[in-house]
């Protein structure tokens, strides 16, 4: 298989149009704050998640309390309303320091689909958290794809 | 004058050879007698194989993966190739293919009138594949939507546009078998089997030679994503330090180790490992974990 050459052709395109100029005077950490609020967000999903997939994957015993609150932190932190962290032009061809695609702001974006449908599998690993094992095991698994689906449009790739 | 004569009979017997080792190589006419294909067991095959990947419509998400219809872009070094249909559309998909058409299409590269596909469809790995799986594979295929939308032809310039010349390349690259020659156990032969033909994981994952031709002394270490300053990982034990089962729930959820997620082309493969049984991603595992540190 080759690449999905579109993304970076498109992000190529801006800092073409943009100019080198352009995108060296931004890099001075404008969006520096929201960058690292919005990334402090995926941190909190990233810490939860791994207490709940430790237990998914058999390295730690399944705790049904730990569990639970896991579930609801993560819940919590996906309820904070984040689009002031988010504002046009932080995107990585314009600012330093963040993989965001410029896609998540262009017209066509289905990124507040995309968000809803975390905020869906959040919700359902949130009910099956403490229930039992198998329970956890299944419901985290949409939690994945809801993420990958995601960063699959909308973050650059490394 | 006899210079001329000998000339011309050379450069006959020159285009003789040329057609004769550039000619498409196809399956006996009998290969598939007796094989019924499964259609429940192709649901797994398609998903091993990773045919949506690239085949469904860009952007496409859900159930709307399983409509075909091509049109996806690659980017090569050698111009930008485009997934064809391949939905059971008669007209503009496969919906007119027997088995063995298929299976000279993902074993050979041959299509049914004859022609070499350009080796962006993974026939290098696919030549692996089980012809019972390729007829599993069809009898699911014909059961997925029709889309009626005509395959995009290819952006490729000359001399890569004389579709003979890829019998050419074929001698180079194709009918190697496989990599891992000695998998020390069936897991790891399993794993074998669908990294190194269904998966088809080299095809990213190991660097090309300057004509596209996979490097296999340097199998799954890694290569640059052409039309991208980024780079496929390499996967070998050198590198990739991940435990057998962090690898298996990487490819059930997405998630690393750290609980960060997969994104870019990898999010797309992983939408078709997490369909797979629980073992077959173990024996994936297995195989990586088993490969040679160079």
């Amino acid at each position: 298989m080759f690449s999905k050459a579109r993304i970076s052709v498109a992000a190529a395109a801006l800092v073409a149009m943009t100019g080198v100029g352009f995108a060296a005077s931004h890099s001075q950490g404008e969006f520096a704050r929201e960058i690292k609020a919005r990334q402090a967000q995926m941190t909190l999903y990233a810490f939860n998640l791994g207490i709940l997939g430790a237990m998914a994957k058999g390295e730690a015993e399944y705790d049904a309390e730990a569990a639970a609150l896991a579930a609801n932190n993560l819940a919590a932190a996906k309820s904070i309303w984040m689009p002031t962290a988010w504002p046009a032009g932080s995107d990585n061809a314009s600012v330093e320091g963040t993989r965001a695609l410029p896609a998540i702001w262009a017209a066509d974006s289905d990124i507040g689909a995309k968000s809803q449908a975390m905020g869906e599998a959040v919700a359902a690993l949130q009910a099956a958290a403490g229930t039992d094992l198998e329970a956890l095991r299944g419901a985290i698994g949409p939690v994945g794809a809801s993420c990958g689906a995601c960063h699959k449009s909308f973050r650059a790739e490394e | 004058m006899r210079l001329l004569r000998i000339g011309a009979i050379l450069a006959l017997a020159g285009l003789a050879v040329f057609w004769l080792l550039t000619r498409p190589e196809r399956l006996a006419q009998d290969a598939l007698n007796g094989t019924t294909g499964d259609a429940t067991r192709g649901a797994l095959v398609f998903a091993a194989a990773g045919c949506a990947s690239c085949h469904a419509a860009p952007g496409a998400e859900g159930e709307a993966r399983l409509i075909l219809a091509g049109g996806e872009g690659f980017a090569s070094p050698f111009g930008t190739f485009y997934a064809p249909n391949i939905s059971p559309s008669p007209e503009h998909g496969i919906g007119g293919w027997s088995v063995l058409d298929l299976a000279n299409a993902m074993q050979h590269g041959t299509s049914p009138e004859g022609q070499h596909y350009y080796p962006a469809f993974p026939y290098v790995s696919y030549a692996n594949a089980e012809l019972g799986d390729i007829a599993d594979l069809h009898a699911y295929l014909i059961t997925l939507p029709v889309s009626n939308t005509p395959s995009r032809a290819h952006d490729v310039g000359f001399p890569f546009n004389i579709r003979r010349g890829l019998g050419m390349w074929k001698q180079l690259n194709t009918g190697k078998g496989w990599v891992m020659t000695d998998p020390a156990d069936d897991q790891i032969a399993r794993g074998r089997y669908l990294v190194e033909a269904l998966g088809h994981c080299g095809e990213c994952h190991t660097p090309r030679d300057a004509l596209g031709g996979l490097q296999r002394d340097k199998w799954l270490s890694g290569g640059p994503i052409p039309g991208s300053k980024g780079r496929f990982p390499d996967l070998t034990p050198k590198t990739l330090k991940w435990s057998a089962e962090d690898i298996a729930y990487y490819l059930e959820t997405g998630f690393t180790p750290d609980y960060d997620s997969a994104g870019g082309a990898m999010a797309e493969v992983i939408q078709n490992t997490a369909q797979l049984p629980t073992e077959d991603r173990a024996a994936i595992a297995a195989y990586l974990k088993a490969l040679p540190v160079n």
